[in-house]
């Protein structure tokens, strides 16, 4: 008698945890399908925000001066036109400045990646007195605000002279280094340029996390230390090198503190793109061939024209961008800069 | 001979020197010298001659004057650091929940990430600098220049603070929540190294403890605040001193420096004003740091 009741109640119970399954089953799929919604909509939105001013550069860079007062159009421009492109182009100066750009940033950018990671080498892997103290100068480098040291190093570079070398070798008075590559080019290559101090960080990091056997195996093989940095550890380095080289680039190149500080008579990207408007408003009535006449330049033709400029100033690095992307996002995570 | 007498720990320590030797040199000469020489300067008039410079030493004079009798220094160095204390909060919110959104599995990640480091490459005072003064000769003042980036953000909070202000939410939290929208492109731009740094710290997180917690029946909120906040928590100190950092950058008061020693030409205040700005970061990230690093939970 006993047993068909069990076995009654028994199925009663699976059906209802056949109810519960399924109804758990498709509250877990809705909700999980909401938050895909909901993270759709917020990433296209935050994303929209991040390209938009791009795409509107894009935008104003193929808009003829017509459309301007056109209140119809976003973004995609009726008349399309290259006019603010090349008038661009011609009042940047933009080939010989993006080579003069070009060939210092990669300068300093190679210069700061080799110095930086010999010190960070060296402060990983050796043991020597006053280690500790060293690398917390490291850190002041990062954390000291450059602008504590601008006006000492105006003055210094003002009158170049390690040691009085210059003066005792030409009687002359220091060189004056100001107005060329070399300030930036003699920090960097010292360790102490821009954001130098983190570059050594995240070198110092990845070498500490690299086991030790590969040294010992090197050295009991006959490498000396010298030998072991170039052959065994630079090799394995690739990951924080890619790093370092991709942010110094970057960095440097958009760096307007100390091209202003040190260059601001030289042809740099930097300085180019922030006297733009300046320029514009000057040579626009030339380029439109109503110089001399009374007639000034539409102020809305000139922010034109500078948008257009800005859009040729940061198109190398967009480009730049384009193909080395999936390095960046990865690079930070195998740096180990986290561990 | 000498040579061979040094133990293999003394011959490491010289390969070591060596190494850092080329930092070193520039770490004496391009650092430490003009840092010394930058606090003489602030205690002293710096009259530049055709050949060089000579020092005249007038004690605390010029941070009496940076202090006190220059009209804008005190609000511009207060103004500043209040903004970095403000910004600081969002910046760290925002990159937190960006990278664990980008740290979850979806179609088009990879796109995402992408466009999300995208500020990363384009922040340039240079730009910034060259929009704004366009604006500015566009419209002929500054003022008029600051509502229309303002406007052209197109997005009227005062929306959302009447309606979180008739929910009963205290007014300063509406203030902070209803600018952080307004500056939102502000905030998305400023975090593209934070997101990298939380998301390369999400993925150091062993998938084993979500399992583990997954069986044992925890929601995603409570697996959040249990596993993955202690666990990036190093991070946000990280993250915390590399936004104090990363805003000296084009702050208004370096610029307010680097006015005072070009243009007008007055070294010793330019340097007292520098170090004034120094002492005050210094202070903050030392009591920020403090602050944070009693919470924060080391795994190891």
């Amino acid at each position: 008698m006993a047993a068909p009741k069990l076995l009654d109640v028994r199925g009663k119970r699976l059906e209802n945890e056949g109810y519960v399954i399924r109804y758990q089953r498709i509250r877990n799929r809705s909700m999980s399908w909401l938050w895909s919604l909901f993270r759709f909509v917020l990433i296209l939105g935050i994303g929209f925000i991040i390209i938009r001013p791009i795409l509107q550069q894009i935008s104003v860079a193929f808009k003829s001066p017509e459309d301007i007062y056109n209140p119809t159009i976003y973004m995609i421009p009726v008349h399309f036109t290259l006019e603010n492109i090349k008038n661009a182009l011609d009042i940047l100066n933009y080939w010989p400045l993006l080579r003069n750009t070009l060939l210092f940033v990669v300068s300093t950018t190679l210069m700061a990646t080799a110095s930086c990671a010999l010190a960070g080498y060296g402060f990983a892997r050796f043991e020597f007195p006053g280690r500790n103290i060293l690398f917390a100068c490291v850190i002041l480098t990062i954390l000291i605000p450059a602008s504590t040291l601008m006006v000492p190093m105006y003055l210094h570079f003002r009158n170049f002279d390690v040691f009085n070398l210059v003066t005792l070798f030409t009687g002359r008075e220091g060189l004056n280094l100001l107005n060329t590559y070399w300030p930036s080019i003699i920090m960097a290559a010292f360790g102490v340029g821009l954001k130098s101090g983190l570059y050594i960080y995240i070198f110092r990091q990845f070498f500490r996390g690299l086991p030790k056997e590969i040294e010992e195996a090197a050295l009991i093989d006959g490498a000396g230390g010298i030998r072991t940095f170039l052959m065994i550890m630079l090799p394995n380095a690739i990951p924080p090198i890619i790093t370092v080289l991709l942010f110094a680039f970057v960095w440097q190149y958009n760096d307007t503190f100390y091209a202003s500080l040190f260059m601001t008579n030289s042809e740099l990207m930097a300085n180019s793109v922030a006297a733009l408007p300046a320029n514009v408003n000057q040579q626009l009535p030339r380029l439109l061939g109503i110089e001399g006449t009374e007639v000034r330049a539409d102020p809305n033709h000139v922010a034109m024209i500078v948008d257009t400029g800005v859009l040729l100033s940061i198109a190398p690095l967009i480009i730049l961008y384009l193909f080395v992307q999936r390095y960046f996002v990865e690079s930070v995570e195998r740096t180990g800069i986290v561990g | 001979m000498i040579r061979m007498r040094l133990t293999l720990s003394q011959r490491r320590a010289i390969l070591g020197i060596f190494f850092i030797l080329p930092w070193l040199i520039g770490f004496v000469f391009l650092f430490l010298a003009p840092l010394i020489e930058s606090i003489r300067f602030s205690f002293s008039k710096l009259i530049v001659a055709p050949d060089g410079f000579t020092l005249q030493f007038i004690g605390i004079a010029n941070f009496r004057e940076a202090l006190a009798v220059d009209p804008e220094f005190n609000r511009v160095l207060t103004q500043s650091v209040l903004e970095m204390l403000y910004d600081v909060p969002m910046i760290l919110f925002f990159s937190l929940f960006m990278a664990t959104l980008l740290n979850q599995k979806f179609r088009g990640r990879s796109v995402a990430r992408a466009i999300f480091f995208l500020p990363v490459i384009l922040a340039s005072g240079a730009v910034e600098a060259a929009q704004q003064s366009g604006l500015i000769q566009m419209t002929g003042s500054v003022q008029a220049a600051e509502d229309l980036a303002q406007q052209q953000t197109g997005f009227d909070p005062m929306m959302v603070v009447r309606m979180l202000g008739n929910a009963g939410i205290p007014e300063w939290y509406v203030d902070y929540i209803s600018s952080a929208i307004t500056r939102i492109y502000e905030i998305i731009s400023s975090s593209g190294v934070q997101i990298l740094i939380f998301l390369a710290a999400l993925q150091s997180i062993p998938s084993s403890m979500y399992e583990v917690a997954k069986i044992d029946g925890a929601t995603a909120y409570e697996m959040f605040w249990k596993i993955t906040f202690p666990m990036v928590s190093p991070l946000i100190l990280t993250n915390v001193i590399y936004t104090i950092i990363d805003s000296f950058g084009d702050s208004p008061v370096t610029e307010r420096i680097y006015q005072t020693a070009f243009q007008t030409q007055n070294f010793g205040l330019s340097a007292a004003m520098a170090w004034l700005y120094t002492l005050s970061v210094s202070l903050l990230l030392i009591i920020v740091g403090f602050l944070i690093s009693r919470r924060v939970f080391y795994h190891n």
